[in-house]
């Protein structure tokens, strides 16, 4: 075995031992406001990723994340919501029987969320993913709303515009940044293998990649279906963080939020979606004292509500001025980068994963 | 006729008004070089273009090796052994010229994406598989050093090379080089000449080319198609072409023209 190799996995193990620590000290000392805003973290990355899995590794664009977000946490929340709370929300209309009754564990409700969100991607891809480029983000951005239009009006299912209370809540660090971990190393396995490959071909040049024997729709619907699962477990997630869900938490305007993830990270760098994914959801919210009242050595700036979206949209502009490529560009993070840099030497070697 | 790998049965292609190619009938033995020439315009990518898929022909059929491969889609074709090359070149930009090559072993990977989401055996051994074959085959093409370049930094020349260890890569019966010698000096023609030859003997393969520079063609092809406003004008070897009549007009004319 490699020297670097070896030193490359000690070093692995060190950074999951490393983070579990961090988790471990988080959970116990910081507040639950911010342990909160971690958590919203984790969920930014694992959309940031999955549709950058979609936008930057496949080049679909495709704007219907939202959709999938609200399909899967309204399934999260009907799944896990008790009875008795069930009876109290739907006043309106009552809920249809065979749910009304159903009590899951949170566990197999959010695996569920993704599942269900995977088939409305794999329904809604079927169609769509026929249409290239801003034909294809229109007809997504349609069907994410169309998804919001009919959560808003099957009421027996899911109680309409008054949205569900009393989900569940998870507070534990360990469940929101467990799936994010789990999902960023679920699709940088699925990249870096044959398929991943494809997806990259496919977006580098789609005509090339047919004639090279792939199968180009069927690599589109399996890279959509995968980004809808993710994007249905994000929404569980997101349920059980605000133990809340109305059909307009899920506006498209949610689905720009990550595409500036995915766009200040880097399309096509999951290393990119996870550093934006965190840097952006934490500044959001420290950033909020700009909406406060400003008192400038005596100047007083009165508070202006939606100030931070201002300067994010700054920040996009100089991004795209200046830096195209985001972040990372498409590069990843890698052992091989620090090691060069602090000057272990390198052996001849090369491999496929 | 009864021995022929890709038979193409008058096969037309019409779009719109334009009859792009008429009546091309075809019939390639194994291991045989073919040149398909004619002035610009005349139908010969529409002709690559329907025999891989991109296009379905209006009229007539396209068999390979005693199956109707007409109407298949690209991949399907690609999968059944036939490979191309392109006119303008189409790598994958945003790879290495190794991962370039390895791609177009996915079509012959036998697992499914959660065998490789596991990393399971049965994926692992048959991509550590695919990448030996890869180094071997960039070997052959004499491209094993560049092996970790980006494919689009590579000089045209080797690029071109490139895409035809991709095309090879897919383990075809019959490929299809779509102006190979395009932007070559007579050296590198002379040398891509040879290299054609090479492969052929390698790989047992049989080859279909498009090609403006007469050198290479006159120099390789054992049977010589010649298209003119996608009418089969002749057919023949090297020496009937260079005497045919209408062949020389065809191409006096074209010369005719630009003058």
């Amino acid at each position: 075995m490699d020297s670097r190799q070896n030193i490359k996995r000690l070093l692995t193990l060190g950074l999951i031992l490393l983070s579990c620590l961090v988790l471990f000290f988080a959970q116990g000392f910081l507040s639950s406001f911010n342990i909160r805003i971690l958590n919203l973290a984790a969920i930014f990355v694992i959309l940031g990723a999955s549709m950058n899995l979609v936008l930057g590794f496949t080049g679909m664009f495709s704007l219907g994340h939202a959709g999938f977000m609200c399909v899967g946490a309204y399934v999260s929340a009907i799944l896990t919501m008790s009875p008795a709370s069930k009876e109290l929300i739907y006043y309106m209309e009552p809920i249809i029987p065979p749910l009304a009754n159903v009590h899951w564990p949170v566990f197999p409700a959010i695996v569920m969320a993704g599942v269900v969100a995977a088939f409305f991607g794999f329904l809604i891809g079927f169609p769509a993913l026929r249409l290239r480029d801003d034909y294809l983000a229109i007809a997504t951005l349609g069907f994410g709303e169309i998804i919001r239009i009919i959560v808003t009006n099957t009421i027996t299912i899911t109680n309409g515009s008054l949205g569900l209370k009393d989900i569940p809540s998870i507070k534990s660090l360990w469940i929101y940044w467990g799936f994010a971990i789990a999902t960023i190393w679920i699709l940088k396995q699925l990249i870096n293998s044959s398929w991943g490959y494809a997806f990259k071909a496919i977006r580098d040049n789609e005509i090339a990649a047919e004639a090279m024997g792939i199968d180009v729709f069927k690599h589109k619907l399996l890279s959509f279906t995968v980004g809808a699962f993710f994007a249905g477990l994000a929404g569980a997630l997101m349920g059980h963080l605000i133990t809340s869900v109305d059909p307009t938490m899920f506006r498209f305007l949610f689905t720009f939020q990550i595409l500036l993830i995915i766009v200040l990270g880097g399309l096509g760098s999951l290393t990119g979606s996870v550093i934006a994914g965190v840097v952006v959801t934490v500044s959001m919210e420290f950033l909020r004292f700009v909406e406060q009242p400003i008192n400038l050595f005596g100047l007083i700036i009165p508070g202006i509500p939606g100030m931070r979206m201002v300067i994010f949209s700054l920040l996009l502009l100089m991004v795209i001025l200046f830096y195209r490529q985001g972040l990372m560009g498409t590069r990843e993070f890698n052992w091989d980068w620090i090691l060069d840099k602090l000057g272990v030497a390198r052996r001849k070697e090369r491999g496929v994963a | 006729m009864g021995n022929s790998l890709l038979v193409t049965d008058n096969i037309t292609m019409q779009f719109g008004g334009l009859r792009a190619v008429s009546d091309l009938a075809l019939q390639i033995a194994p291991r045989q070089i073919v040149g398909l020439i004619g002035p610009n315009g005349a139908g010969k990518t529409t002709a690559f273009n329907m025999i891989t898929g991109v296009y379905k022909p209006t009229l007539g059929k396209i068999s390979f090796d005693g199956k109707d491969i007409t109407g298949l889609k690209p991949n399907q074709i690609t999968e059944l052994g036939i490979a191309r090359t392109f006119q303008n070149i189409r790598l994958f930009s945003s790879m290495s010229v190794l991962e370039n090559v390895l791609l177009s072993k996915h079509v012959r990977l036998k697992a499914n994406p959660l065998e490789a989401i596991l990393g399971l055996p049965r994926y692992s051994k048959a991509r550590k598989r695919h990448y030996e074959e890869c180094m071997e085959l960039l070997d052959q093409v004499q491209l094993a050093d560049l092996a970790d370049e980006k494919a689009t930094s590579l000089p045209y020349g080797k690029q071109r090379r490139l895409e035809i260890a991709r095309a090879l890569a897919t383990q075809p019966q019959v490929i299809l080089l779509d102006e190979p010698a395009a932007g070559m000096n007579p050296q590198e023609s002379l040398e891509l000449m040879e290299f054609i030859a090479k492969i052929r003997e390698q790989f047992g393969l049989t080859v279909l080319m498009i090609e403006h520079h007469m050198e290479v063609v006159m120099g390789i092809c054992e049977h010589i198609v010649v298209l003119d406003h996608g009418v089969t004008i002749a057919q023949g070897t090297p020496t009937e072409i260079q005497n045919n009549q209408q062949v020389i007009e065809a191409y006096l004319g074209a010369v005719d023209e630009i003058a």
